[in-house]
């Protein structure tokens, strides 16, 4: 069995309530950090241990710390990213319903170490159930004495709240989610300045995903060392990934970075392979903005090598034949889905989800919207592909926040790797409204390139 | 829920105000605008929708301008502007989701409500939408019911007739 962190009692009844998560061991962090450790030793640890942001763009967690602007008199915050959004990506609802106390807990550890005296959590509003369970676990924190004025005595105070959101994926984007979190329409900020010098209410501002904090916790508990035993290179520690699509056994799955992919889609222990006995076609491995690769390539590198969950090896190839690990919304597709509805489809999702400063997004989601849906329903030109990856390529790298790039990848991608099945679906218009392009070569193995 | 006109006057009762003072206290002072959000949602969950008399005593309240309110109202997909039905069935339309199925669900609500998507049906009592990726892609297909976001996953034709039903029997049981 695979090393567990963050999920280790998940199975325990009643680890929900503050009493079964103490007597399982929490609040130890706490208690370590504030009783034995300064802040700046807590970075420190944070720094050792290697985590990468898990929100999707993977950016060192103690690093980000470290840039934390530190103005005397002026108050510092951390704000907890739990607007979950991103298509596929499931495993912070996850966590904050089953074990509330592993983020409320990381959020102590970490409040402290960046000196912040309130902090906030900002969940999408969707997560009304979610809400109430962080709210009640806060409660009970408090009550215990690890909220609140002088924690343990330590002279250090927290007040920890909850904000919900208003069902809009772009307040998932750090500055957008601050826009929002001051009572604005969620428009991303220009950067600089970033965050970590005028965050919330122009104050310095440290922004992490719910899974980033919670594992502050195994971190100061073992050490930033241990914790970078577990995975390889620069992708240590475990990591949640939740996986749908089809698949026997969907659900979130803690792993030890360093997974085959292979063994995670076809092992018992996790996706316990595809569902109906059917074949792999695809596979979207890091939540819908990165990029979508066919069975053969997610498998397999085009050097050959074995394809592991890791930041690098699932971009190894670049974006020529690789992707992301990203949020870890893994999602599968088998031999019976058809590609260009599914992209069609998170392209609607972008369009719907763009907040509209930046007219390259606005516009170029909508346009590519419009031509995937000419194309799907079997009305399309050649000419409407070849439009799709210039209108992909005029987004990309032209916004102010990096949804214009989540949009353009999935096309970009979907058009690179299956390019012939959008051709089927113009020369073959009406036959693609009865039936799928099916798995084709997408799994047939590659000659290696050295 | 109570029931409020298009243009009815819209005066919050001492637990919403209580409510709200509550959440205000959240944020440091002269940023209570941060407090919008939240107490929109507590309107809402109110009255099932957002009046422009609701939303304007509600930029009274927190001393912001009417428009500072409309525009964060008309951003967010999850406030509505115009009266629901008691029941509003949200369907995730996203990609995963519709990798098992949801295309299915969503014409089968339609076709068992017998109202397009965002009508009313006449007896008031439901009406549904697709919505976006609701970070539950392993359970699809899957839909919410506000004010409380009550999620019910893995659907199917058969649990959905379930819930319209156990829905309309609540409305009864609740209107008797
Ligand atoms: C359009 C968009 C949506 C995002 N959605 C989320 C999200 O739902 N949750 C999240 O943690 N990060 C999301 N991010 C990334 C955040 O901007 C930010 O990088 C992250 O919260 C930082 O935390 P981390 O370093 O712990 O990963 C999103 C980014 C973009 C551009
Ligand atoms: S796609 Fe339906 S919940 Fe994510």
């Amino acid at each position: 069995m695979a090393r567990k962190l963050l999920l280790t009692h998940i199975d325990v009844p009643g680890i929900q309530t503050f009493e079964v998560y103490r007597q399982k061991g929490g609040y130890r962090a706490v208690e370590k950090a504030l009783k034995t450790l300064t802040p700046d030793d807590v970075v420190e640890e944070v720094k050792k241990s290697g985590l990468r942001g898990r929100g999707g763009a993977g950016f060192p967690t103690g690093m980000k710390w470290s840039f934390l602007a530190k103005p005397e008199g002026v108050p510092r915050y951390l704000v907890c990213n739990a607007d979950e959004s991103e298509p596929g990506t499931f495993k912070d609802r996850f966590l904050m319903t089953h074990i509330p106390h592993a983020l409320i807990e990381g959020m102590i550890v970490s409040s402290y170490a960046l000196g912040a005296n309130t902090s906030y959590i900002y969940v999408r509003g969707e997560m009304m159930p979610q809400i109430r369970i962080l709210e009640r676990a806060i409660a009970e924190a408090k009550n215990a004495g690890f909220l609140g004025k002088n924690i343990l005595g330590s002279g250090y105070d927290l007040e920890l709240y909850v904000q919900p959101g208003g069902g809009a994926y772009i307040c998932g984007e750090e500055t957008a989610l601050l826009e929002s979190l001051e009572g604005k329409r969620g428009n991303p900020r220009i950067k600089p300045p970033f965050p970590a010098v005028s965050g919330l209410y122009n104050c310095p501002t440290v922004v992490n995903n719910v899974e980033s904090i919670a594992a502050t916790v195994p971190i100061i508990n073992d050490g930033g060392e241990e914790y970078a035993k577990i995975g390889i290179e620069r992708s240590t520690g475990t990591k949640l990934i939740s996986a749908g699509g089809n698949i026997n056994k969907p659900g979130v799955y803690e792993i030890e970075l360093g997974l085959p992919v292979e063994e995670f889609i076809y092992s018992d222990e996790y996706c316990g392979g595809i569902a109906g006995g059917k074949r792999l076609k695809a596979v979207v491995a890091g939540g819908s903005s990165v990029p979508i690769l066919p069975a053969n390539l997610i498998l397999k590198t085009l050097k050959g090598d074995s394809r592991l969950m890791t930041y690098e090896s699932l971009a190894d190839g670049g974006f020529q034949s690789g992707t992301m690990l990203g949020s870890g919304g893994f999602i599968v597709f088998d031999e019976d889905q058809c590609i260009v509805r599914n992209t069609w489809n998170f392209t609607r999702f972008y369009h719907h989800e763009s907040c509209g400063q930046c007219s390259p997004c606005r516009e170029g989601t909508g346009w590519m919207e419009k031509v995937l849906h000419k194309i799907e329903h079997g009305h399309g030109a050649f000419s409407d592909i070849d439009l799709l990856v210039d209108v992909s390529k005029k987004i990309e790298g032209n916004t102010i926040c990096p949804l214009g790039d989540a949009a353009a990848w999935p096309v970009a991608s979907a058009i690179r790797h299956f390019r012939d099945e959008f051709e089927w679906h113009v020369t073959h218009g009406q036959e693609a409204q009865t039936r799928n392009y099916g798995l084709a070569h997408y799994a047939d193995p590659l000659e290696p390139v050295a | 829920m109570l029931s409020v006109k298009e243009n009815e006057p819209v005066v919050f009762t001492d637990e919403m105000l209580g409510k709200f003072a509550e959440i205000v206290a959240r944020y440091p002072e002269g940023r209570q605008k941060s407090a919008l959000l939240p107490i929109l949602h507590e309107v809402q969950a109110q009255y099932g929708w957002l009046s422009v008399p609701a939303m304007d005593s509600v930029a009274a309240y927190l001393e912001l301008e009417p428009i500072e309110v409309y525009e964060v109202a008309t951003f967010y997909t999850m406030f509505f502007l115009k009266p629901q039905g008691k029941f509003v069935l949200e369907v995730c339309r996203t990609g995963p989701c519709c990798l098992v199925g949801a295309e299915r669900i969503m014409k089968h609500i339609e076709t068992r409500l017998g109202v397009k998507e965002g009508e009313v049906t006449p007896d008031g009592l439901f009406s549904w939408r697709g919505v976006e990726c609701l970070a539950a892609c392993g359970y699809g297909p899957v839909l919410q019911i506000g004010p409380e976001y009550t999620f019910y996953e893995n659907l199917t034709a058969e649990s959905i007739d379930k819930l319209i039903e156990d829905l309309k029997d609540k409305a009864a049981a609740g209107s008797r």
